[in-house]
C-alpha cells in the first residue's frame, strides 16, 4: 500500500510504487485540477507542491513522496483564493486555462521561497509552457505580487488596457 | 457577477425549462419555434434562438462557439446583451446545446459574404464530404477563422438582442397602451418616463414570445453602446484559477476505463499484427488489447497502466509506399513540381513577361518553411460511453455538432442518438476542428467494445506525431524594377493552394502580377493551423518585400508606404507601429528592428520586432510593437490578449517550429525536441488597437500570428546581413554584422 497525504488528507492506495504521482492524483483520487501535458517533466502542466516546493508530478513516483505533504491546485487555498489566484483574475491571465493550474502552483512556490528574486531569475525559474502565450500577463502579475508582498500594499494595476487610438475616418 | 452555466462545462441539453428565446429567428422564424418546442416552456419561452429571458428577469445567452481561451463566452454574449439593454450582472452565459436547432448558419453567411463564393473547407463538418451542400453546412457550431465576433456577433447576436428588445418594448406598449416610441430600455427594464412606470423584461417575456421576431430590428449606433467597447471580466476565468474548469480530459463518468494508443507511425499504414497480446493482457489493470485498422489500443483501469502496456507492445505495421519519404525528398519533389508541373493562376494582372523584359533590375529568391504541429497543451482525448439508449461523448472541440456527426458516423447511428457533453478546450488553434482530428472516430470504435465509458487519451508523443500539420511549403519569387526604380512586376510561384484564398496576395500596388501555384501532394495530413496559409505566406511575402527594399537601398518602412498610396488603413498600421517602436531612431548597441505587414481575417496588422543576439549566436526578441486595425473593438482587453497570444504562437514557430519527416514518420515527439517559447524568452509586447469607422469588424484570434516571423527575420537581416529564407531560426548561429540602415527614404 502507498500512503499519500494530499491537501491535508491521508489516503491509502493499492497502487504500484513506481506509478507517477500525476496518475495517482488524476485517476485514483479524482483530483483533475493537475493536468497531463507531456509526461517527461518538460511542460509543467502537472506541477504540484511537495512540502511547499514545486514538483512535476508526471515523473515523480508515488514512493518518493510518501509521508510528504502534497498540495494540488484544489488545496492551494483553505478558503477563498490566494493572492496569486486573485492576481490571475485581476490580470485576466488564463486563456484556454489548461496550463494555469501548474503555472499557479509553480509561481506560488517560487514566490513563497524566493521573496527577493529578480524578474529575470523568476522568469527563468518558471519554465512552464503556455501555448496560448499568456506570458506577458504572467510577468506583470508576478511583478505586482512581488511588490504587494514586499510592501504589504496591494498595487494592482488593471489588466493591460491597450492604447486605443480614436476611430479615424477613411481618408485617401 | 456573470456566471457560466450552472453545470459549469456540461452544456448539452441543460436548457430545458427556460424562458423567452431569441436568435436567428430574425431571419429564420421557424427555427426559434422549433427551439421553443424542444428547449423552451410556456413560462420560460425563447424569444429567438440565442437568447432566453426567465420570469425572474435573468437573461441567458447561448453561444454557438467553443471557449478555447479566446474569450468567446464573454465577447459574443456582450454584443447581444448590449443590443438588448440587458443588465450584465443578471446575464448567464451558456454554450449552445449541441442540437441542430442551434447550428450556426450565420457563420456560413458571414464567410460567403466576405469571401465571395468560396466557403472554406474547414467549415465542412466532415472531412470526407466532397461537396458543400447548404443543408450540411448549416449543421455546425464551428469555432475558427477568427469569425465569432465578426460574424456570429455582428450578424447574429446583435440582431437577436435588438429583436428581443423590440418585442419586449412592443409588449409593454400594448400593456400600458402607450406608443412604443415613448418607451426606453435599460438594465433589463422597459421604462415609460412620462408616467414613471417600469416593468422588468422577465414580466414581459412570456407575452412577448407570442410575437413574431422582427426581421430587421434596428441596431444601435456605436455611440449608443453600453457594453461593446468595454473590457468586461471574462466569464470563464474564475474556474481556470482554482482547478475546477472541466476539460475533455477531466471527464469522469462512473466506471470509466482508460485507453492508451499506438498509432501507425507512417501516415496511411495499417496494423499487421500484435505479437505479444497475451503477455500484455496479463499486466495489472489491463482489460483489453483493441486492434484497429491503423492502431492498437490498450484499455486499463488507470491511464498510466494503459500507457505502460502500450510501450511494452510488440506490434508491426504494414509497409507503405511512403516509407522512404523524408523532409528532403518532399522538398526535392517540390522543386521538381515547381519546375515541371502545371501552374494554376492565383492572381494574374497586367503583363508580367513584358515587364520583366523591360525591367532594369530583376531579383529572385526561394523560400521555404517546414511542417508544424499544433501542440495544444491538452493532448487529444475523447471519452465515449455507448449505451442501449444512445452514445454519450465528452470532449473539447471546435465544432460540437461536427464532432457529434463524426461519432454518429463511426458508430453507425443517427446524429440525434449522440449526446455530446461539451467541455473546455485545452487549446484549439485548428487542432480540434473535425477536419483535424482522428481521435474521435478512434475513441468511438474503442468504446464500442465496452459497456462502460472509455477515455481514449493520446500521449504527447502520439499527439505530436499524429497531427494534421501546417504544410511544408516552398515559394519562389521574381520581381523587377523599372528604370525609374519602381517595383513594376511581382512573380510568385508556390506549392499548394490553401485557405484563405487570398493568403499569397499582396496589398502593394504593383502593376504587373503573376501569382501562381503548383500542387505537389504528400502523404502528410494537412490541417488548419492558427491563421492557416497566412502564417507561411506572410513570412514569404514580407521577407521578400524586405529584400526588395534593401536591394533598392530604401528604408523598409518607406518602401512599403510608397506602394500603399490607395490603402490608408495599411499605411496607418505601419506608421503607428513604426512610430511607437521608434523606427529609424538610434537603437542600443547590438539591436536592430524589422517590420512586417499583413491583412487577414478582416483585420490589418503591422508589427515591428526588435532583436539582439545572445552569446551563443541565437536570436533574442527584445520587443514587439503591434498595431492592428480590426474596424471596431468589442472587448479591448481581450483583443490585446489575443494579439499577445498570436504573437507568441507565431514566435514559437519562427524560432523553433519544425516537424521533420524521416522514413515516412514524424521525427519530433515531445517538448524537448519540439520546443516552445517560455516565460524567459517572452519579449515585451506593446499593442496598439486602431479603429476605422464604417469598416466591418475584423477578426482577432489569428491576425497577430502571421507577421511575426517576417518581422523577426527582417530584423535579423538588419542586424547580421543574413537573409532568412528558411525557418526556423534555430537552424542558424548568427554573428552580428550590422547593415547600413536608414538608406535613403522615399
Amino acid at each position: 500500500m502507498i500512503e499519500l497525504t494530499v491537501n491535508g488528507e491521508t489516503r491509502q492506495l493499492d497502487i504500484e510504487s513506481d506509478m507517477p504521482l500525476l496518475w495517482a492524483l488524476r485517476n485514483e483520487l479524482g483530483l483533475t485540477g493537475t493536468k497531463f501535458g507531456c509526461g517527461i517533466a518538460a511542460c509543467g502542466a502537472c506541477t504540484v507542491q511537495v512540502n511547499g516546493n514545486a514538483m512535476r508530478s508526471c515523473v515523480t513516483p508515488v514512493s518518493a513522496v510518501q509521508g510528504q505533504s502534497i498540495t494540488t491546485i484544489e488545496g492551494l487555498s483553505a478558503s477563498g483564493l490566494t493572492d496569486v489566484q486573485q492576481a490571475w483574475i485581476d490580470h485576466q491571465i488564463p486563456q484556454c486555462g489548461y496550463c494555469q493550474s501548474g503555472m499557479i502552483m509553480a509561481v506560488s512556490a517560487h514566490l513563497d521561497t524566493n521573496s527577493n528574486a529578480s524578474a529575470e531569475d523568476t522568469a527563468r525559474a518558471i519554465s512552464n509552457i503556455c501555448r496560448c502565450g499568456t506570458y506577458p500577463r504572467i510577468k506583470r502579475a508576478i511583478a505586482s505580487l512581488q511588490e504587494q508582498r514586499n510592501t504589504g500594499v496591494q498595487q494592482f494595476e488593471p489588466a493591460t488596457t491597450p492604447s486605443q487610438a480614436p476611430a479615424q475616418e477613411e481618408s485617401v | 457577477m456573470t456566471s457560466i452555466s450552472r453545470r459549469g462545462f456540461l452544456v448539452g441539453a441543460t436548457v430545458v425549462g427556460g424562458g423567452l428565446l431569441v436568435g436567428y429567428a430574425a431571419t429564420r422564424p421557424s427555427r426559434h419555434q422549433l427551439a421553443n418546442e424542444q428547449f423552451g416552456s410556456p413560462d420560460n419561452p425563447f424569444l429567438t434562438t440565442w437568447l432566453r429571458i426567465d420570469e425572474d428577469n435573468t437573461v441567458t445567452i447561448y453561444v454557438p462557439h467553443s471557449e478555447m481561451g479566446q474569450g468567446v463566452l464573454t465577447s459574443v454574449p456582450m454584443m447581444a446583451a448590449d443590443e438588448l439593454d440587458a443588465d450584465w450582472n443578471r446575464v448567464n452565459v451558456e454554450q449552445a446545446p449541441v442540437d441542430d436547432q442551434f447550428a450556426n448558419g450565420v457563420l456560413v453567411k458571414g464567410f460567403a459574404t466576405s469571401m465571395g463564393v468560396t466557403i472554406p473547407s474547414f467549415l465542412n463538418r466532415m472531412a470526407d464530404y466532397a461537396t458543400l451542400k447548404a443543408a450540411q453546412l448549416m449543421n455546425m457550431q464551428i469555432t475558427g477563422g477568427s469569425s465569432s465576433v465578426r460574424f456570429t456577433g455582428e450578424l447574429g447576436m446583435r440582431t437577436a438582442g435588438a429583436a428581443a428588445r423590440q418585442m419586449l418594448v412592443e409588449t409593454a406598449a400594448a400593456q400600458w397602451d402607450v406608443p412604443a416610441s415613448e418607451l426606453e430600455t435599460a438594465d433589463s427594464f422597459v421604462i415609460h418616463n412620462g408616467s414613471g412606470r417600469r416593468i422588468s423584461y422577465g414580466e414581459l417575456a412570456t407575452t412577448a414570445s407570442q410575437l413574431e421576431p422582427p426581421r430587421n430590428p434596428v441596431l444601435k449606433r456605436p455611440e449608443q453602446f453600453t457594453l461593446m467597447g468595454r473590457s468586461i471580466p471574462r466569464t470563464d476565468i474564475p474556474a481556470k484559477v482554482d482547478g475546477t474548469a472541466q476539460f475533455g480530459i477531466d471527464a469522469r463518468p462512473d466506471n470509466m476505463l482508460y485507453a492508451a494508443v499506438l498509432n501507425a507511425p507512417v501516415f496511411g499504414a495499417t496494423l499487421a499484427s500484435v505479437n505479444n497480446k497475451s503477455e500484455i493482457m496479463q499486466r495489472r489493470g489491463v482489460q483489453a488489447v483493441v486492434e484497429l485498422e491503423d492502431a492498437v489500443a490498450v484499455v486499463a483501469d488507470n491511464y498510466w497502466r494503459a500507457s505502460q502496456a502500450v510501450q511494452a507492445l510488440d506490434a508491426t505495421f504494414n509497409d507503405t509506399e511512403y516509407d522512404q519519404s523524408s523532409s528532403e525528398t518532399i522538398f526535392s519533389n517540390y522543386e521538381t513540381s515547381l519546375d515541371n508541373e502545371e501552374r494554376h493562376d492565383d492572381v494574374v494582372e497586367g503583363d508580367a513577361e513584358s515587364a520583366f523584359t523591360d525591367a532594369t533590375n530583376v531579383i529572385t529568391a526561394s523560400y521555404r518553411v517546414p511542417y508544424l504541429a499544433h501542440a495544444a497543451m491538452e493532448p487529444m482525448n475523447c471519452t465515449v460511453h455507448v449505451t442501449d439508449d444512445g452514445i454519450d461523448v465528452w470532449t473539447g472541440t471546435q465544432d460540437n455538432l461536427g464532432i457529434r456527426g463524426q461519432v454518429a458516423e463511426a458508430a453507425g447511428v443517427e446524429d440525434s442518438q449522440v449526446r455530446l457533453h461539451a467541455c473546455y478546450l485545452g487549446g484549439g488553434f485548428g487542432r480540434r476542428l473535425p477536419t483535424s482530428t482522428n481521435t474521435i472516430t478512434q475513441a468511438t470504435r474503442i468504446a464500442m467494445q465496452f459497456d462502460v465509458p472509455v477515455q481514449t487519451l493520446w500521449s504527447r508523443e502520439e499527439d505530436t506525431r499524429q497531427d494534421y500539420y501546417r504544410p511544408a511549403v516552398t515559394s519562389r519569387f521574381r520581381a523587377g524594377f523599372d528604370d525609374n526604380g519602381n517595383l513594376s512586376v511581382w512573380e510568385n510561384t508556390y506549392i499548394g493552394k490553401n485557405e484563405p484564398a487570398e493568403a499569397a496576395h499582396i496589398a502593394y500596388n504593383v502593376p504587373n502580377k503573376n501569382i501562381r501555384y503548383v500542387e505537389s501532394p504528400t502523404h502528410v495530413p494537412f490541417g488548419a493551423w492558427r491563421s492557416v496559409a497566412h502564417s507561411q505566406h506572410t513570412f514569404f511575402l514580407e521577407s521578400f518585400t524586405d529584400e526588395l527594399a534593401w536591394q533598392q537601398q530604401m528604408d523598409p518602412l518607406a518602401f512599403r508606404l510608397s506602394m500603399l498610396a490607395d490603402k490608408p488603413r495599411h499605411r496607418r498600421v505601419l506608421q503607428e507601429a513604426a512610430n511607437r517602436a521608434g523606427w529609424g531612431q538610434p537603437l542600443p548597441e547590438g539591436r536592430a528592428q524589422g517590420i512586417a505587414l499583413q491583412e487577414c481575417f478582416g483585420s490589418i496588422v503591422a508589427q515591428v520586432a526588435e532583436i539582439s543576439l545572445r552569446d551563443d549566436g541565437s536570436v533574442k526578441v527584445e520587443k514587439v510593437v503591434c498595431a492592428l486595425d480590426c474596424g471596431r473593438v468589442v472587448h479591448p482587453d481581450n483583443a490585446a490578449s489575443q494579439i499577445e497570444s498570436g504573437i507568441i504562437y507565431g514566435l514559437t514557430a519562427a524560432l523553433y517550429g519544425q516537424i521533420s519527416i524521416e522514413a515516412g514518420k514524424v521525427k519530433e515527439s515531445n517538448f524537448h525536441d519540439y520546443e516552445m517559447v517560455r516565460l524567459s524568452e517572452t519579449p515585451e509586447i506593446e499593442t496598439i488597437l486602431l479603429e476605422t469607422s464604417d469598416a466591418p469588424v475584423g477578426g482577432l484570434g489569428e491576425p497577430a500570428t502571421p507577421p511575426i516571423a517576417a518581422a523577426v527575420s527582417n530584423a535579423v537581416f538588419a542586424l547580421t546581413g543574413q537573409r532568412i529564407r528558411e525557418l526556423p531560426l534555430k537552424r542558424y548561429q548568427f554573428l552580428p554584422t550590422p547593415q547600413e540602415s536608414g538608406a535613403e527614404s522615399a
